[in-house]
């Protein structure tokens, strides 16, 4: 080996090594400039096109295998399915027409009362194109990008409840984190008695923790939380999970308290993206010692 | 020439094959690619092999000279922004990865299939070690459950080799036999 080393017949360019430090060196610059700085989005969505036209191209078969699937659904099944939704259409429309009363009656306490309204927010329907690969990440991506007007941040919901948020967009798609991811957070109510609290992802798939309530707080089994509206992120009364557990440990200052998010946030194929969420005022300038644990809201930045 | 079947288990370098064309090594790697974006999901992707990482070290021990270091890189790349993880993360692993085929290749080829398993299944931990580190560092917290995948990635080795060099034989019709 020696002497091919000083002299060789063939030139091959550098030697091995020198590649793998060179490429070694590049990976972790670009390592270290995505994880510290936010330079490189353009070019990851320059990137993302073609690479989403071969993603696409992978879950064809497994499309193609529901749209099957769902061409052959037996007549009885459509009939019963029809006959169930008529029932529930009926049944819901009887409450829509109290629910307009109620909402005319709320809009003029609130003139009344000078109360900034409530709006309805526009939203669009979006189809899940992609899940994330990385089993402890929850994260999916949708089919509308800038192109359709999604922005950041914005709320994705299905029919009963809230789902996630988009944390990162391209031209054709964005990406949605869920809220049982472990970096993501939700400033939530308890429906019953409208404690505050954040509810946190716990990583697993079906699973969302209450943390930093301490153990004295007034939660139940079964309670219901819901979006409060205060980070100016989420809208409020949004519904976000059921609480199912309650641990109170005298040791700890805080309660254990496990809850199932509403939303089948790993189940839907169609979802609803809302937009247009109103503009809070800016927080005032914090006095000079900040209470950062309890104030952030919304997501973390997630690298 | 007379009883090729009996030598060609334990000498893979001697049996003939076609030259890889670059279409074939590119189609490979797509192809690989595609698996691995297929919507695993749940206790599969746990165990979901890495087509890429499986398929790339193939031709670095087979064709040093034309898939190395340089085109790991570029498939990680890609790997990359499939995944939405960082710019690198992937790219950094398949370059180790890379470069341990590139520089074993002569000692993988001296095997037959069996024991390459066991040859290539330390190179396969060692670049999942990478992209663990990596993780953990980002993250925070070891995720032990990617290296069950890296362990199947080495029990693809024979059934991928042997599809590969099917491919990769000439017809039984040449004047040969």
């Amino acid at each position: 080996m020696e002497h091919t080393r000083s002299f060789r017949f063939f030139n091959r360019g550098p030697s091995q090594a020198a590649r793998l430090v060179f490429f070694l060196l590049l990976s972790i610059l670009l390592l270290f400039i995505d994880a510290r700085f936010k330079y490189l989005e353009f070019a990851r969505s320059a990137l993302f096109v073609p690479i989403n036209a071969l993603q696409r191209l992978a879950t064809l078969p497994s499309v193609l295998w529901q749209g099957a699937g769902e061409y052959l659904v037996a007549q009885t099944q459509l009939v019963q399915d029809n006959a169930q939704l008529h029932q529930q259409s009926l049944e819901q429309s009887a409450r829509l027409q109290q629910l307009q009363i109620l909402q005319a009656e709320v809009a003029q306490l609130r003139n009344l009362l000078a109360v900034q309204q409530r709006a309805e927010y526009p939203m669009q329907l979006a189809e899940v194109i992609y899940l994330e690969r990385d089993i402890f990440r929850r994260k999916i991506l949708l089919d509308k990008g800038s192109a359709a007007n999604v922005s950041l941040g914005q709320i994705v919901i299905d029919d009963t409840g809230v789902v996630g948020q988009v944390t990162r967009v391209y031209p054709w798609g964005s990406e949605v984190t869920l809220i049982t991811d472990k970096d993501h957070a939700v400033p939530v109510q308890v429906l019953r008695n409208g404690l505050r609290a954040i509810a946190f992802g716990s990583g697993g798939a079906a699973d969302i923790t209450l943390r930093y309530t301490p153990i004295s707080a007034e939660i139940e089994v079964g309670d219901v939380l819901v979006t409060s509206g205060i980070d100016g992120t989420y809208p409020p009364g949004l519904p976000v999970a059921r609480v199912t557990q309650v641990e109170r440990d005298p040791a700890y200052p805080f309660a254990n308290i496990t809850c199932t998010p509403l939303a089948g946030v790993d189940k839907n194929r169609q979802l609803l993206i809302l937009a247009g969420l109103p503009k809070l005022p800016e927080r005032p300038a914090p006095e000079p010692e900040t209470k950062t644990q309890k104030a952030k809201k919304g997501t973390r930045k997630t690298p | 020439m007379s009883a090729p079947s009996s030598n060609t288990s334990s000498y893979q370098g001697q049996e003939f094959l076609l030259p890889a064309s670059n279409f074939f090594i590119a189609s490979s790697l797509l192809a690989a690619l595609l698996l691995n974006w297929l919507p695993w999901q749940g206790i599969w992707l746990a165990m979901r092999p890495d087509f890429a990482a499986l398929i790339l070290l193939y031709w670095c021990t087979h064709k040093p000279y034309r898939v190395g270091i340089g085109i790991a890189w570029t498939v990680g790349i890609l790997a990359d922004v499939a995944d939405a993880s960082l710019f690198g993360q992937h790219a950094l692993a398949y370059s180790v990865l890379a470069f341990g085929g590139v520089v074993l290749h002569r000692r993988v080829q001296m095997f037959d299939l069996r024991q390459q398993t066991l040859q290539v299944l330390p190179l396969f931990l060692l670049a999942q070690t990478v992209y663990a580190a990596v993780h953990w560092q980002i993250n925070g917290h070891v995720v032990w459950e990617y290296f069950i995948g890296s362990v199947f990635s080495a029990a693809l080795w024979i059934p991928l080799a042997l599809l590969l060099q099917s491919l990769r034989r000439p017809r039984a019709d040449s004047d040969l036999s």
